[in-house]
């Protein structure tokens, strides 16, 4: 780099993103990894499980000790498979691993077994649902497997291993196994390149989610995504210098990290500068990127196939009877359910943000409304949940409780004050709703003439309701409802106490 | 009379096999004996880097327990269990230090065994300790080791062979009846012919490699080393098969037959009439040594008088194998040994001075943990794979391979076996070739097709020249290890019918020349 290029770059500043989409026509790509939940890594038999104590999750394969040999977890090339079909790819009748060579303590044997030139998934594409419902088509490049490397942890102060006064290494993560999935560029995406981005992670995220093959956990690095940037002139035919900013490890961050990018290459670029192709890192807490390896199409992995391995063959009726039972893409799925369901579309978004879309869809097989699923599972489920602390997914309730729940309302047994009442009472362990309702004797006070007389002495000690509603104001009958409901210690049945109420006054409501 | 110690290292490991059975010896007899004999000529020999005595005494007292319970117990034990073995120190140990021959894994102890340790462990061989090698298995003399040379049982001023140069002379030298050896380019079948005892390359994939230090993983195979050919199948016999943890090792179900033959039947095989011994054309005159060529040319003679058809076959691509052999070994050897780093296990070097960056720290490391000779392969295999040579280097390689093969497949279609002599000359002095790196390498080039393709072969021993031996190697298609033994095992009984005692009983005694 020129003194020259040195001192543009570090006088430029952010251009605004609305005048950056004006001046270039920006061009992502994206990598992303996917650590999936096999119960062993990639090629080792050492269990593949998140947050244990460092280097117990380990053998000597892992170690990368003299003498050992990998052996390739057939359920991970499963399920790369089934990722690749996924995303529309095809599958590469006989595909070998190859060994990716640098020297990197997080790396045990130097070198990274992962496939070169190879994959054993290419030439696909993803359907991308944007806010306003529009597709949007991501090509993929290709998908393969590769395993993960350890965890470093430096100490000091300057957090990278260069000037750390150590470094601690935790090799429990090395060997897990990954897929990457590079796209193509991307082009053509002008000002809404932040939400393709966000769209394509979110879609990738719900897909391997979807297939049960990861357990697609952001925070966790479960799905890590490096976002690709470059700026090029419209019409210029060929594209920028590309930054790759990596540790995106949100939705919302992928959208920050292509906005600021595509702002800071904006910035430069129009002072005159030019762009370093180089690795930056994403920084959460001021949503900014900064300069880490320099990195260049001269980088030598000297890749060579790996010889410890066997090719893997995928015959094409293992891929047909894989691609028989993949599950239903989600935006498909997505759409299928809302017109089944009805729901208004922020209802519907609603849904998918409290990440409750497979909860409704087992209530409502189990026999509930999708009304009355929704107004559960958002209402008083998603209440208790945040009370407590918890995802209202995993908050402990089946569907089949609500179901149950629900046919206790409906047979006019209990009202929806003692339902929510027993559905608290369940999570606390004290069993199925009808047990407990059962238990604590909360049925409904269904013994008309203890009602009649509750109905009676509410209506004598409230006359001028009483008179509202001789005067045709039905809703003034809710006045009543209270004291009913407080003679009879809540177990009456709202609905009835309004019959009761015409029925002395010889009215009816319709 | 009751064996004297002395005659009981000179017995074959089948005739201890059968003796232990019939209680004539005990296993501590036995393995004591050995011991005695390492005490005895090991400080000349240098065969063994670690002697285990406890624990090889340990294994024999428990199996001559068994013995002696009798029933069950006694006759489950395995026709090897109580006859002692010693182990390439390439190969991994639990409880013994592993050090390849190398100051990097100097003091380091394995946490898992090798598969085949396994197997000897589960057979209960007596294990006497770990042989030396050249460095990481590279070179042809053993001299490149870190724990100094060894030395050639027939004349203590030559080399042993190598890379397992260790084995070959601990069997030679009758401080061990069996080894383990690994062949990566003739490691085994090499100092096998130079000291005069009998070593068998399998079939790449016939024994599991797990555990054993890689060198070259497309060429690196683990085998038997013995006295006799029958000795070796035993052993062979014990070691092959399937291992779930090295995915390149062959199932039983990919063997002609559906199953893996008994290699030590098929060493009782005495003659060879109507047996197509196919002679490589390529292998033999210029750069053989003359008395090299006289012993071939009479054991050829031999297998004909014998009933034995010889045809010439030629392989041109193997003009081109030490070349090939030296991409493809190196390219690999770059990579596996990129783990020795200081940062897991072995040595550590910090940097004298400067920044203690992790870099530096595995530059010291390497650079005072290698010798010259593992460097030169790194350095070699570095550039060989590196982007813009990888086609015309690495990529070239891999089409001879391809042709060497090809060349084979054309051999064998008209003969069931090849043969030549195992190595050009016989024992050279030590430090003979140790400042000519290609003349060392030449030593292999009669041994290097057989690992480029992934075939068997042995070498059996074919009479002295000059006072040294000179070895006899055959080779057989891809699972079809069964051949070489059946061969091997033919020659060995038409030499010593004319050749009494066996050749290897012949190696000078040792104590005389002790220093």
């Amino acid at each position: 780099m020129t003194t020259t290029t040195q001192a543009a770059m570090d006088a430029a500043e952010l251009m605004s993103f609305e005048d950056a989409i004006e001046t270039f026509e920006p061009v992502l790509g994206f990598e992303v990894h996917v650590e999936l939940n096999t119960a062993s890594k990639m090629f080792s038999s050492a269990p593949n499980a998140f947050g244990d104590e460092p280097n117990t999750n380990v053998n000597e394969v892992d170690l990368g000790m003299p003498g050992t040999l990998p052996v390739v977890n057939g359920k991970a090339v499963e399920s790369a498979i089934r990722l690749g079909l996924a995303l529309n790819c095809t599958i590469a009748q006989r595909c070998r691993f190859a060994r990716k060579q640098y020297f990197y303590p997080d790396t045990p044997k130097n070198w990274q077994t992962s496939q070169y030139d190879e994959p054993i998934a290419f030439d696909g594409f993803v359907d991308v649902e944007l806010d306003d419902g529009e597709i949007f088509r991501v090509e993929i490049e290709r998908a393969h497997m590769e395993e993960d490397a350890g965890k470093l942890t430096h100490a000091g102060t300057s957090g990278r291993i260069h000037g750390a006064d150590y470094s601690l290494v935790d090799y429990n993560r090395a060997g897990v196994p990954l897929i990457e999935i590079v796209s193509k560029p991307v082009t053509g995406a002008g000002s809404r390149a932040p939400e393709i981005a966000r769209a394509y992670v979110s879609t990738i995220r719900d897909i391997v989610k979807g297939l049960g093959i990861s357990d697609a956990r952001m925070e966790r690095g479960n799905v890590r995504c490096d976002a690709n940037v470059s700026l090029m002139r419209p019409g210029a035919g060929v594209f920028g210098t590309r930054s790759e900013t990596k540790n995106v490890n949100s939705i919302r961050a992928v959208e920050h990290a292509v906005t600021y990018e595509i702002r800071r290459h904006a910035g430069i670029l129009s002072a005159g500068g030019s762009i370093v192709q180089e690795t930056r890192h994403w920084k959460e807490d001021t949503r900014t990127t900064s300069s880490g390896r320099v990195k260049s199409d001269a980088d030598d992995y000297r890749y060579f196939p790996e010889p410890d391995l066997v090719p893997i063959v995928t015959t094409p009726q293992w891929v047909e009877s894989l691609r028989a039972e993949l599950p239903e893409p989600p935006a498909k799925r997505r759409r299928r359910l809302r017109e089944a369901w009805g729901y208004a579309e922020a209802e519907f978004r609603d849904v998918i943000a409290a990440g409750l879309l497979d909860q409704i869809e087992e209530t409502v097989a189990h026999g509930a409304s999708p009304a009355v699923a929704r107004k559960w599972w958002m209402g008083e489920i998603s209440r208790l949940a945040n009370a407590r602390d918890v995802e209202p997914a995993v908050l402990g309730v089946e569907p089949a409780t609500i179901v149950e729940l629900n046919d206790l309302i409906q047979a006019g047994t209990i009202n929806d004050k003692i339902a929510r009442q027993v559905l608290e009472l369940h999570l606390d362990g004290a069993g199925a709703p009808a047990q407990i309702v059962q238990d604590r004797g909360l049925e409904v006070v269904s013994d008309d003439g203890a009602l009649a007389a509750a109905v009676e002495k509410a209506m004598a000690e409230n006359p001028d309701v009483v008179e509202k509603v001789k005067g045709g104001k039905f809703k003034a009958i809710g006045a009543l409802i209270g004291p009913v409901m407080k003679e009879t210690r809540g177990q009456a049945d709202a609905g009835k106490v309004k019959e009761i109420v015409l029925q002395k006054l010889n009215m009816n409501s319709s | 009379m009751a064996p004297t110690p002395d005659s009981l290292i000179r017995l074959t490991a089948a005739q201890m096999s059968a003796k232990l059975r019939t209680g004539e010896i005990t296993s501590v007899e036995l393995t004591q004996a050995h011991l005695d004999r390492i005490g005895a000529v090991d400080e000349t020999i240098n065969a063994f880097i670690h002697v285990s005595g406890d624990e090889a005494l340990q294994t024999a007292a428990a199996v001559d327990a068994s013995r002696a319970a009798g029933g069950a117990e006694a006759e489950q034990l395995h026709p090897l269990a109580g006859v002692p073995i010693a182990i390439k120190d390439l190969i991994v140990t639990k409880g013994q230090p592993t050090t390849a021959g190398s100051k990097m894994l100097q003091g380091w102890m394995s946490p898992y065994d090798a598969t085949v340790v396994e197997k000897i462990r589960t057979a209960r061989m007596p294990i006497l300790g770990k042989t030396n090698l050249d460095e990481f298995a590279m070179g042809s003399s053993t001299e490149h080791s870190a724990y100094g040379p060894t030395r050639n049982p027939w004349d203590i001023t030559r080399i042993p062979g190598g890379s397992g140069g260790g084995s070959a002379a601990a069997v030679a030298a009758f401080e061990a009846p069996l080894a383990l050896g690994t062949d990566t380019g003739g490691s085994i079948r090499q100092p096998g012919a130079v000291t005069g005892t009998v070593g068998t390359k399998p079939t790449y994939g016939g024994v599991s490699r797990y555990g054993a230090i890689a060198m070259a993983s497309s060429l690196d195979q683990i085998g038997p080393v013995a006295r006799t050919v029958e000795d070796a199948a035993l052993l062979h016999d014990l070691i092959a098969g399937h291992d779930e943890k090295d995915s390149t090792s062959l199932a039983e179900a990919e063997y002609p037959e559906g199953r893996i033959p008994s290699f030590a039947e098929a060493a009782t095989t005495k003659n060879v009439a109507g047996l197509r011994i196919g002679v490589i054309k390529q292998l033999q005159g210029s750069g053989y040594q003359a008395g090299v060529l006289s012993r071939f040319q009479e054991a050829l003679d031999q297998l004909r008088d014998n009933g034995a058809e010889i045809v010439e076959v030629d392989c041109p691509s193997f003009d081109y194998a030490l070349g090939a052999y030296y991409l493809i070994m190196p390219s690999e050897a770059s990579s596996n040994l990129a783990r020795y780093d200081g940062v897991r296990y072995g040595t550590r070097v910090l940097p004298e001075s400067g920044p203690m960056t992790i870099e530096r720290v595995m530059g010291a490391t390497r650079a005072a943990g290698f010798g010259d000779e593992v460097k030169r392969r790194i350095i070699l295999g570095t550039y060989a794979l590196s982007a813009g040579y990888y086609d015309a280097y690495y990529g070239s390689a891999q089409k001879i391979r391809t042709l060497i093969q090809r060349d084979f497949e054309a051999a064998f279609e008209r003969a069931d076996v090849l043969v030549s002599p195992t190595s050009p000359t016989v024992a050279f002095p030590l430090e003979d070739k140790l400042d000519d790196p290609l003349a060392m390498y030449l030593n292999d080039v009669a041994t290097i097709p057989a690992n480029l393709a992934g075939i068997p072969g042995i070498s059996v021993p074919g009479g002295l020249s000059e006072g040294l031996p000179v070895g006899i190697q055959f080779l057989a298609p891809a699972k079809e290890d069964a051949r070489v033994y059946r061969a091997a095992a033919a020659l060995e009984r038409l030499l010593n019918d004319n050749d009494e005692p066996p050749l290897w009983a012949q190696v000078p005694a040792l104590e005389e020349v002790t220093r």
